[in-house]
């Protein structure tokens, strides 16, 4: 990347185990995925402006090719941009830097994952050019996904590669950070980015082998005349749903605690400040999180048709997530207090965060109630739910990130006018479209409704979602521009201009070369990442 | 000071139980889409309280702690291990305290949508790609065709006002979800299986019944109306429809 190489070297590039190019080719794969599955959700957004057939002849082919847009967004949104923009982006080439490691522990185990990744990109690509593309929802539920004439194996084969990619991912970063820490950095001295990014690869390990093994009993089901979900031939239709949300709801916090990671390190940058009660937002938050993440996937399930009990235990188990989030966005917010607060760009994108983050996790609240849910469950109020915690405020946070570390990436500045316009477009924009989904939401809007001819009353604000979804659109063109050119043209950074005390921005030059560091890392006892006063 | 507090709690839960009782009186069934617009409220001001909290701190520290100069830094309190303790116990009891009140709210709300009124009328429900069939007590069946010609597109879900419908629901392929918005009730269909939700039509009303599980291309057009008619009429419709369905 640095302006002597202007000639890239594919050779060097594809058969690297340097983990901060590997970390690159993360960013390119997902961003790319990003892209895609953005055009789906303006598609979508175009479809449901109007009542009818918006964006075809006839309502069978709306319908048919909305539901792969939907199938699309959803997949490759979660499992290509989210998952692998936090753990396989961020975490790839900050985490080896801020504790001081040359790289990791098994660099070719490394190169293997971002090649697993790409070609389940490509696998879910392949999905649009096949004639029976797949039409089953992120979800794949069946019987529906074993009775589609979608094609059902290139979900299944994506979900096999991409989640290969994050279990090696996952070994090598928890052997990294457990041998491979600078001397003298004790366990508390971590950056609270590589801890939500330990707990996460922890939450990977242990669930996403359930979610593999979930969707290879349905190939076998479809292809192979198996009957685990039949109940017609003695299966059981919600074992799949069980098997897939034991995965799927810990993956948001695969996705929320690495997203929540960044801001730390964002707004303790910005604020000048030491992270407000750091054990405890360790112990208490982070590690809270794991332990209830595996007892609440029944919430997914509360109109399923579950027995009543799980119902109410796992209502209590879900509203007792808000303890250790709540320690969590105490420290988040706490550290805002006595700072010395600026607002460059990444700041902008992590205040934003603050916001999205409250309306995001309040509007969580009413859903894990049981008997709320049973309006509630299947409407735009709970697509917009997690659009907010999920879709958007972990975008937000990446976004936060790449421009955070644009500087140590590139060696040089992006562009701040062009970056504020494309923060303001994306941040209106959000809100435009996912407001009024609340609020149609409650009055009764279904999910994954191409046509809403029962509900009329609902196409202006449907309308009102289109708007802000084009301004998202030009926000984001923006956003990825600003990148691209920046890298190119954009004025030479320091090594530090963030006045940052972590170890990627103290200890180094931009962008690192092999090896990381000039002379080896060596911390003492009481320094901190978050120390700004000495 | 106390016992003043003490004596006003004690007319508070005095007050408040009495028109608990008084409001259980009026009707002997408990309506769920009433007790979910009770605890929707409570919820709401639960959230906007959180909300305003966190969003009114936020706000004024990010105003009144601005860096005053390029290189100030921030002066952030160094916490004590008993300060730290108490900043992990406090807030912990005060959001276990909001999720039990939730949760015990949740829970008896929940108690009345599962629990059927004995006098109900049951309706048996079969969700198929993509349509929804109702069979009454005595056989007579009723649909919805959306693409059919105004006047044979038939009733849909025809019931009562006064008696609680509880609806035995299966289908025949893939997953549905039965809810209508107007009763806040919701449950899936799947096939194998039988489950029940029931609500209780009140006043004359004309709602829908969407499909609102994944079910394929026509899942957006899966919806039948819901009426609820005088008992009169109602018992009419019901033979008229039964001698339909003898000419079919």
């Amino acid at each position: 990347m640095s302006a002597q190489s202007e000639k890239i070297n594919w050779y060097e590039w594809i058969f690297t185990t340097d983990h901060k190019r590997i970390g690159v080719m993360y960013l390119i794969g997902s961003i790319a995925a990003f892209g895609v599955a953005g055009i789906m959700a303006i598609l979508i957004r175009i479809e449901q402006s109007s009542l009818g057939p918006t964006l075809a002849a006839d309502g069978l082919t709306a319908g048919q090719q909305y539901n792969q847009w939907l199938y699309f967004h959803g997949a490759a949104m979660i499992l290509a941009f989210l998952i692998p923009g936090l753990t396989g982006f961020a975490a790839n080439y900050f985490l080896p830097l801020m504790i001081g490691a040359a790289d990791v522990a098994f660099p070719r185990i490394n190169a293997l994952s971002v090649w697993l990744f790409w070609c389940g990109i490509i696998v879910a690509l392949l999905g649009f050019v096949i004639p029976d593309g797949p039409d089953i929802m992120w979800t794949g539920y069946p019987p529906y996904s074993i009775l589609s004439g979608g094609n059902t194996a290139f979900y299944v084969f994506t979900v096999h590669l991409l989640g290969f990619a994050s279990i090696l991912g996952a070994v090598n970063f928890l052997v990294t950070v457990i041998y491979m820490r600078a001397p003298g950095m004790g366990w508390n001295q971590l950056n609270l980015f590589v801890w939500s990014t330990v707990t996460a690869f922890v939450i990977q390990l242990v669930f996403v082998p359930v979610l593999a093994a979930a969707v290879t009993m349905l190939l076998f089901d479809k292809y192979l005349g198996t009957h685990f979900f039949d109940p017609s031939a003695g299966g059981d239709v919600l074992l799949y749903q069980n098997l897939f949300w034991f995965y799927s709801h810990p993956a948001v916090y695969v996705i929320l605690l690495p997203a929540l990671g960044i801001l730390y390190e964002v707004v303790a940058t910005f604020s000048k400040n030491k992270v407000f009660n750091y054990k405890v937002c360790v112990y208490g938050g982070m590690w809270g999180v794991v332990l209830i993440s595996g007892e609440v996937w029944v919430h997914h399930l509360y109109v399923s048709g579950m027995p009543n009990w799980i119902r109410i235990g796992q209502m209590i188990s879900t509203l007792l997530i808000s303890l250790p989030v709540g320690l969590l966005a105490i420290s988040l917010f706490g550290t805002l207090y006595k700072g010395a607060i600026t607002f460059e760009l990444p700041m902008k994108y992590a205040v934003s965060c603050l916001f999205l983050f409250l309306v995001g996790g309040l509007t969580g609240i009413p859903l894990a109630i049981t008997a709320l849910d049973l309006h509630l469950s299947e409407t735009s109020f709970i697509h917009a739910h997690f659009h907010y915690i999920m879709g958007i405020f972990a975008t937000f946070s990446v976004f936060a990130a790449v421009y955070y570390w644009f500087p140590k990436m590139t060696g040089k500045m992006y562009d701040d006018k062009w970056g504020t316009i494309g923060f303001w477009l994306n941040f209106v924009g959000v809100n435009v479209t996912f407001l009024p989904l609340f609020k149609i939401g409650v009055e009764g809007m279904p999910r994954r409704y191409w046509n809403y001819e029962m509900y009329p009353q609902f196409e202006t604000w449907h309308f009102v979602a289109m708007l802000g979804a084009i301004l998202v659109a030009a926000g984001m063109i923006i956003t990825v521009l600003n990148w691209i050119m920046s890298a190119y043209k954009g004025e030479p950074a320091s090594d530090n201009p963030w006045n940052s005390k972590s170890l990627e921005w103290t200890h180094t030059v931009s962008p690192p070369g092999p090896g990381n560091f000039l002379k080896d890392v060596v911390v003492d006892k009481d320094w901190t990442p978050y120390d700004y006063r000495k | 000071m106390k016992k003043m507090l003490a004596a006003l709690t004690g007319i508070a839960l005095v007050v408040s139980s009495a028109i608990v009782m008084a409001s259980e009186t009026t009707d002997t069934i408990k309506d769920p889409a009433v007790v979910w617009e009770h605890l929707w409220t409570e919820v709401l001001i639960d959230l906007y309280i959180m909300g305003g909290i966190f969003g009114a701190l936020a706000i004024y520290w990010l105003f009144k702690y601005r860096a005053k100069s390029p290189d100030a830094v921030g002066e952030g309190p160094t916490l004590t291990r008993a300060q730290r303790w108490s900043w992990a116990i406090v807030p912990c009891v005060l959001f276990l305290a909001d999720d039990l009140y939730l949760g015990a709210m949740g829970w008896s709300a929940w108690n009345v949508y599962r629990t059927v009124p004995e006098n109900a009328m049951e309706v048996k429900v079969t969700g198929s790609m993509w349509n929804w069939e109702f069979e009454y007590e005595d056989g007579t069946t009723s649909t919805y065709d959306v693409d059919g010609d105004e006047g044979e597109k038939g009733d849909g879900l025809v019931v009562p006002v006064g008696t609680p419908v509880v609806l035995r629901m299966t289908s025949t392929d893939v997953l549905h979800s039965f809810g209508i918005t107007k009763y806040r009730v919701k449950e899936d269909v799947m096939p194998g299986r039988i489950t029940y939700i029931w609500f209780y039509p009140k006043e004359e009303a004309e709602s829908f019944v969407t499909c609102v599980e994944f079910c394929g291309a026509n899942h957006a057009r899966m919806y039948a109306p819901v009426k609820a008619i005088p008992q009169e009429q109602y018992d009419k419709w019901l033979v008229k429809r039964a001698k339909e369905e003898a000419e079919e």
